[in-house]
């Protein structure tokens, strides 16, 4: 069990800075997920966590205690690189009983934790096996055994999924999360996949160019993103941004999209532009003259439970969900309405989220700054 | 361009028989989606209408002529495959040309830049003709990969999941651009995935591929909303369409009916009314679904609300009548 922060964490190589100024707690028990596009500084961040690089400049405690400049090795923290890797030469009690060797652990105690570990993840039946023959779900179970064998006080995970199929990623992802509810050790697991992210994650921290932008839980980066950077980074098909170039003042409940007026939660600050941002699902595809924007069908995909429709407006292209039952044509002239309550506006020259009645009833999951 | 048709294709590996009698029809300009699990076949049936595997049995048409003692080159059909095949030591528009140039063709170099440059438009690659493919970004790389195929203008593309090594957000914008390529140049597509997204997204039809057997062959929305068997009608919709036991309706339905299937989407949810009183195992505001249990089932349902259910409370689910599909006890669809 840990408690892991890290305070005004700073990483330059030359004259390259990785990681700006991080300040960030990971509570004990949880799911972090580090989310980010390549280059963003988030296995930068891990790297320092585990100890293999040091920061330039900052702290990292763990459970209170300072261990910054420990060693790796004397952190107590598991670092899993690629889940799937097994030997093949050994077998599935081989692979499990591996990394305790290494440590020179006792033979009762290797039995103990072994056989633990095999019933946590229901392998015990394999335990005599040869791992070359394993379907791919029990191989994914075991190379996770070898990772959870060793009983860390924290699993740090640098993509580890990154190179399964598509297939095996999704069974691995719920593998993973159905470990951590039975463990709750706390994990720090980078990736760039949001639907890793958003599957696994108690916490997600999105960073970008060596910063963190936003750490929240999942409803709260889905919902409230604090910038136009994780607005278009989170969510398939992503939020739609609409430019509203006219200003707002604290107190009003409406902005200015042309000259319609669109209603929005009540605005708590001001702002000389905003740009409106709705998810896809919030927006309602109506008759050609109804609802607060009109537009042209330009694009149609079906999912079987509902259609993706883009539809070309004068502020721009607008993607809507709409019910299975729909069946939009391409060509059709339709109306758009946005549901007030979920409609998150942005100040156009900040790009940061604008605080509105909805923002500030909203809960941030985990400190940062 | 070209229409393909396949006759009662079997094939083995040693004793494993990877097709066990498949007939197809593609049509002329079609796109072709092959949807099923990893070992389904679904490769094996793409290499056998290239002619790179040779069946044991059955027979390949292209518009309506057998190839199938042809050799591959004479087929012309164009492949591009999960991962990205280039020429590290090549520019993108030499890798670009590179098949045109094969002497074969002797397409004149003239030519070969219209068709280039015109490809490199298509697929938004302009920029990038001058570089070296090694420092192209993946989706950048698929990219090239797809141009190579198009370049050519082949009777058949065929495509063993092309996008599956890219990240969501590329595989949605390539996924689109695909579907426009081929609309515009009205190519004849055999696309081969596991992914049901790309099949409903890209397929003018679908033909569900299950141990080497077609399953069933049909538009998106035939295949998700009158599946032939509850197999099929658990390969298509996330999540993943409810399988009741019969039972929990009474009499409402004849006696061969052994399980109604309803998708999440058309479970009604209530505080109260009809249906059953259902315990919450899970919910999510993100994905928009609840996961509930009934007498040992779990139940998905879609909801729109702001709050989510908290596990272990209870919720009321209806099915409604219309949206029923009911099966009988080998899995075979009943009509209503």
């Amino acid at each position: 069990m840990a408690e892991i922060r890290i305070r005004n964490l700073q990483k330059r190589f030359a004259d390259f800075t990785a990681v700006k100024d991080s300040s960030l707690v990971l509570e004990d028990g949880k799911f972090v997920v580090l989310l980010g596009p390549s280059g963003c500084g988030k296995t930068t961040t891990l790297r320092m966590i585990a100890g293999l690089e040091f920061p330039t400049s900052g702290e990292i405690t763990l459970d209170g205690e300072d261990v910054t400049y420990r060693r790796p090795r004397e952190r107590d923290i598991a670092m899993c690189f690629q889940l799937f890797a097994l030997y093949p030469h050994m077998g599935v009690r081989g692979n499990l009983e591996f990394p305790l060797r290494n440590e020179r652990m006792p033979r009762a105690e290797i039995d103990r934790r072994v056989s633990d570990v095999a019933s946590i993840l229901r392998i015990g039946h394999l335990l005599g096996s040869s791992v070359t023959g394993l379907a791919g779900g029990d191989r994914q179970r075991v190379a996770l055994g070898r990772a959870i064998v060793r009983q860390p006080k924290a699993f740090l995970m640098d993509e580890p999924l990154g190179t399964l199929d598509a297939e095996f990623r999704e069974l691995m992802c719920v593998e993973l999360r159905k470990l951590h509810d039975r463990l709750k050790t706390t994990t720090v697991f980078v990736t760039h996949d949001q639907n890793e992210a958003m599957a696994l994650a108690d916490h997600i921290v999105v960073m970008n160019q060596g910063e963190i932008l936003q750490a929240d839980s999942p409803h709260g980066i889905y919902s409230f993103p604090s910038c136009l950077f994780v607005a278009k980074f989170i969510g398939r098909p992503p939020m739609n941004l609409i430019k509203a170039d006219a200003p707002v003042t604290r107190g009003d409940t409406f902005v200015r999209i042309g000259r319609r007026e669109v209603d929005v939660p009540r605005v708590e600050a001001p702002s000389a532009g905003v740009i409106v941002g709705v998810r896809p699902e919030y927006v309602r595809l109506l008759g050609a003259d109804q609802g607060c924007i009109g537009g042209r069908v330009q694009h149609v995909e079906y999912f079987g439970s509902h259609w993706v429709v883009e539809v070309q407006t004068d502020a721009g292209p607008i993607k809507v969900l709409a019910d299975k039952s729909a069946r939009p044509q391409t060509g059709l002239q339709v109306g758009l309405d946005f549901d007030k309550q979920h409609i998150v506006l942005f100040d156009s020259a900040s790009e940061k989220l604008l605080p509105s009645a909805a923002t500030l009833a909203h809960q941030p999951g985990m400190r940062h700054g | 361009m070209a229409s393909i048709t396949l006759e009662g294709i079997t094939k083995n590996f040693g004793a494993v028989a990877a097709l066990g009698g498949v007939s197809l029809d593609v049509a002329d300009g079609e796109f072709f989606v092959l949807l099923g699990p990893s070992g389904a076949g679904k490769t094996t049936t793409l290499r056998v209408i290239a002619g790179l595997e040779r069946p044991e049995a059955g027979c390949v048409r292209m518009n309506a002529q057998d190839v199938t003692a042809m050799p591959p080159a004479q087929r012309d059909c164009s492949f591009v495959f999960q991962q990205y095949s280039l020429y590290p030591h090549l520019s993108v528009y030499d890798n670009l040309a590179f098949p045109l140039r094969a002497p074969m063709r002797r397409v004149p170099e003239e030519e070969i830049k219209r068709r280039v440059e015109q490809v490199a438009a298509t697929l938004h690659i302009e920029s990038k003709l001058q570089r070296k493919a090694t420092q192209l970004s993946g989706g950048e790389m698929q990219r090239v990969a797809i141009g190579r195929a198009l370049v050519r203008e082949p009777r058949v593309f065929l495509m063993d999941e092309p996008l599956s090594s890219l990240d969501a957000k590329l595989r949605e914008e390539l996924r689109v651009e695909l579907k426009r390529v081929q609309r515009q140049s009205g190519a004849t597509v055999v696309y081969v995935t596991h992914d049901q997204v790309e099949a409903t997204t890209l397929a003018d039809r679908i033909a569900i591929l299950e141990a080497g057997r077609i399953q069933q062959v049909g538009t998106p929305e035939q295949i998700y909303r009158t599946p032939e068997s509850i197999h099929v009608a658990q390969r298509l919709g996330s999540p993943q369409i409810n399988v009741l036991p019969a039972s929990w309706f009474g009499q409402e339905h004849p006696r061969a009916v052994a399980n109604i299937a309803i998708r999440p989407e058309d479970v009604k949810v209530g505080r109260q009314g009809e249906g059953v009183d259902c315990t919450v195992i899970e919910s999510s505001l993100l994905k928009h679904h609840v996961i509930a249990e009934y007498e040992g089932v779990e139940v998905r349902a879609r909801f729109m609300e702001d709050v989510a259910p908290a596990p272990r409370s209870r919720i009321r689910l209806a099915f409604p009548r219309e949206h029923r599909l009911l099966f009988d006890s080998e899995g075979r669809r009943i009509a209503a």
